[in-house]
């Protein structure tokens, strides 16, 4: 999970940095650091952010043995992922019908929706996963820190998620907006 | 088949366990199997790919071809290039690993047995997809070019044209939606894509596979070269992948979703196209080419009856070449936008792999010199590797001075060089493990008369190929076109050329016949045909099911030597007393366990998981219409579906070393 894991480093690294190369872009119509809106992603970022906390505790509880902790835990992180989800859907719709930036309007545009597509298409496969453990914890009368590393290693692809959003938040929201 | 630990029968999930006919081939996850099935299917390709070249050579044996139109001409070698690189040596190479690495380390199997089976279904699937362009690509004419309507017409009936065409390295804006309009491309991306999920995953494997599962005594530095091999292979993939992933999306999205990463129209640069390519495909040669270079450093010491010469040195020049690897990709780019420092670091840089593929020569060199040297078949191919690679390796660092480059970018010389790493380093490499391990596949010897005449007719037919192509580069005549005039008098070379592809093809022609001669009349083998060296020759040929009756314990480099040799007063090897009983004594035990030996069970799972991607590339090609839709849909379900289904699969009641089967499948549904 490790070694899956450095290699997400670089791919998300070379979509960042593709960002990077765009971001700044004058190019025509509208640049994408004109219109963000800052607090609004403070919220969700904050948002994921917690759901790393419920994770931790999600894994906390299974080694203390405590069953419908871990499930309830579980579902919350879930949960907060996908309000962030929820929330970049709601930002992109923002985007594309008030101020009319879309994947197809310039290069910095495309690597915009790129970047936090993809970010948000791991959140989703995260939340996924998520949602699998909950429902095998449920089947099988609990999950068992034996028995696989399943929940383990999903919270490490959680926190990786986190991780890589505050890398974006900072270098493309808030280095973007001043 | 000794694997009889009961399974527990209270579940829905009932795991199969068949162990012979089709099914067990679908279901397997025995790392042999798999190995096999993707040598065969890389020779399929590999014959595929071969025919592509043969149909280039026939139109330019001589002044102004006919035999092909332009539209054809560039879907073949582009298609001629993507099937041998990503179709032939990469899963040769994964057919070597898989089947190898768990014998040279002593293990069981890998570590993660059904994601090894995954990887293979995915590989198999994304090179089904990639090929089935064929029924949907067609060739149409560029936007707002009207003049080679002509041609295209001509091609638009034919099934060749409809092959993508971009080149192997699909440059934009050439490659992208106005320049190459039609499917083509997208089927190239989306199946490098699929190839890159495939090869991803086994990287992950093996890499977890030689950090755990060596047998007690398998120090790393004990490990036989073709496993470091293995490992440094692993690494560059595991690094170099997610690059082009990123670039293929960009790719792709441009093509299907109006993005525009590439069109500079809309800001975008084309020239981060070939920086994110390049800084992939520089370090793809190497994924290329070590394997190759391991199985040489395996071959050469036991027909020279010596031990490696500087096996740390080799190692270590290994893992060097992979790191630089990555630091030279702009040399593919000499002319290109990049200024004038950059093509100054990156000359440099280039003639740094100088360094240490010249120390891995001299120490191949060194391995040969004093030794008691057998000339079997696998040691032709070997001497032919090095020979032939030093060549290529040479004209190489003539492309690192950038005055030179300028000269030969885009000319047959470049093709020379390339095909002298690639086919006379590569695929010399390859032919000699084949030959040298077939024992251990089949418990038979190959014919080794025809197979030396295989050695001679390929290196002749080969160096008839590709030499004549140096000077017809320094001549001026360029790549990736179609015809040439009689006036330039390229002809007789040209023609030169043709004939030596035919050569190489009836070299071909022979191994396969010897190959399946042999399979079933060849001689029986014994355990030790070769007097080798490394301990995948202590168990029995063919190699058991459980691989190794009892875990083996290493106690050094060459283990197996050691346990026949011993030395005399100056030095020399001299073969011990009982070296035959203890052969004998190792095959009878090596076939009879002492106790029931337990093996991973086989599954659905990864054949389901794997079928549900290339649904989903189709959707994404269609995406326009409802069906495409629905694939992209019912695709994913499937892939989601089988994952879970291998989460909630019942493990094995007792589980071997390395229970991981497990651990990895959710991380799977990334891809």
């Amino acid at each position: 999970m490790w070694l899956f894991l450095s290699s997400e480093f670089l791919f998300f690294g070379a979509l960042i940095t593709n960002y990077l190369v765009y971001g700044n872009d004058p190019f025509p119509s509208v640049v994408p650091r004109e219109i963000y809106d800052i607090p609004f992603t403070s919220v969700s970022s904050f948002v994921l952010l917690m759901s790393s906390l419920t994770m931790v505790l999600a894994h906390h509880s299974l080694s203390t043995k405590d069953q419908n902790g871990t499930r309830t835990w579980l579902l919350a992180t879930a949960m907060l992922g996908s309000i962030f989800l929820g929330g970049q859907v709601f930002e992109f719709y923002e985007f594309i019908t008030a101020h009319g930036m879309t994947m197809t309007t310039n290069a910095a545009a495309s690597s915009f929706f790129m970047l936090t597509g993809f970010h948000g298409a791991h959140v989703a496969i995260g939340v996924t996963m998520l949602l699998s453990l909950f429902g095998m914890a449920k089947r099988q009368g609990g999950l068992s820190e034996e028995h696989g590393l399943n929940l383990e290693l999903v919270g490490l692809y959680w926190h990786f998620v986190d991780i890589i959003w505050i890398v974006i938040f900072t270098l493309v929201y808030l280095l973007g907006a001043v | 088949m000794t694997a009889t630990a009961e399974r527990p029968t209270t579940t829905i999930f009932r795991r199969p366990d068949t162990t012979s006919g089709f099914w067990s081939w679908i279901t397997t996850v025995d790392h042999k199997k798999i190995g096999i099935m993707y040598g065969y299917a890389a020779f399929i390709f590999f014959i595929i790919g071969g025919m592509e070249a043969l149909m280039i050579r026939i139109q330019l044996a001589g002044p102004n071809g006919t035999f092909l139109t332009a539209p054809e001409y560039n879907a073949l070698f582009s298609t001629h290039g993507i099937t041998m690189i990503f179709l032939f040596v990469m899963p040769v190479s994964a057919a070597f690993m898989n089947y190898l690495l768990p014998l040279m380390i002593g293990a069981r199997d890998v570590a993660f047995p059904r994601m090894n089976a995954v990887s293979w279904w995915i590989f198999f699937f994304g090179a089904l997809f990639t090929y089935s362009v064929i029924f949907f690509g067609k060739v149409v004419a560029p936007l707002g070019v009207e003049g080679v309507a002509g041609n295209v017409d001509a091609a638009d009936r034919s099934l060749l044209g409809g092959l993508p065409d971009g080149g192997w390295f699909l440059y934009q804006p050439n490659a992208g939606p106005n320049f190459t309009p039609g499917h083509a491309i997208d089927f190239a991306m989306l199946g490098l894509q699929l190839l890159g999920i495939a090869s991803l995953i086994s990287a992950v494997n093996f890499i977890v596979t030689v950090f755990n599962m060596r047998a007690k005594g398998m120090r790393l530095l004990r490990m036989p070269v073709f496993v470091w091999m293995t490992l440094v292979v692993a690494f560059l993939l595991l690094f170099s992948l997610p690059i082009i992933a990123v670039a293929l999306f960009m790719g792709t999205f441009d093509r299907s979703f109006g993005t525009l990463f590439f069109e500079a129209a809309g800001g975008g640069d084309p020239v981060l196209w070939q920086h994110l390519f390049w800084l992939f495909g520089h370090p793809e040669v190497y994924i290329l080419i070590l394997p190759a270079m391991g199985i040489v450093s395996e071959v050469l010491p036991v027909f020279s009856r010596k031990p490696l010469f500087g096996y740390a040195a080799i190692v270590f020049a290994g893992g060097g070449i992979a790191f630089l690897g990555f630091g030279v990709w702009a040399h593919h780019m000499f002319s290109s936008a990049i200024t004038p420092v950059a093509q100054a670091a990156f000359g440099l840089s280039t003639m740094t792999i100088a360094i240490p593929t010249g120390i891995k020569i001299f120490n191949w060199i060194g391995t040969m010199w004093g030794g008691r040297l057998r000339f079997k078949t696998p040691m032709l191919f070997s001497i032919g590797f090095v020979a032939m690679f030093v060549i290529g390796g040479l004209s190489g660092v003539t492309h690192s001075v950038v005055p030179s480059d300028w000269q030969q970018t885009d000319t047959y010389y470049i093709v020379a060089h390339f095909h002298y790493v690639l086919f006379g380093g590569a695929i010399f490499g390859l032919f000699s493990g084949l030959y040298y391990w077939f024992p251990k596949l089949t418990g038979r010897m190959m014919n080794e008369g025809l197979g030396k005449t295989h050695f001679w007719i390929q290196l002749i037919g080969f160096n008839l190929t590709f030499a004549p192509m140096h000077w017809l580069g320094l001549q001026g005549m360029v790549r990736r076109t179609w015809r040439y005039a009689p006036e330039t008098h390229f002809g007789p070379w040209n023609l030169a050329v043709t004939i030596g592809a035919f050569t190489i093809a009836l070299g071909i022609l022979i191994f396969m016949f010897n190959w399946t001669y042999s399979k079933r009349r060849g001689a029986p083998s014994g355990l030790d045909p070769w007097d080798a060296r490394t301990i995948e020759w202590t168990i029995p040929n063919p190699t058991p099911e459980y691989n190794y009756a009892e875990v083996p314990t290493v106690t050094g480099l060459d283990h197996f030597w050691h346990l026949k040799y011993t030395q005399d007063d100056e030095g020399r090897a001299l073969r011990r007393d009982d070296a035959d009983e203890i052969i004998a004594d190792l095959d009878y035990r090596g076939s009879h366990p002492s106790s029931p030996v337990h093996l991973p069970s086989p599954s659905y799972f990864p054949i389901l998981m794997a079928m549900g991607l290339p649904l989903i590339a189709y959707g994404i090609i269609f995406h326009r219409g409802l069906p495409g839709k629905a694939l992209i849909v019912l695709g994913a379900l499937i892939t989601i579906g089988s994952l879970l289904g291998w989460g909630m699969e019942p493990l094995d009641p007792d589980p071997p070393a390395g229970d991981g089967g497990d651990q990895m499948e959710l991380a799977g549904a990334h891809g």
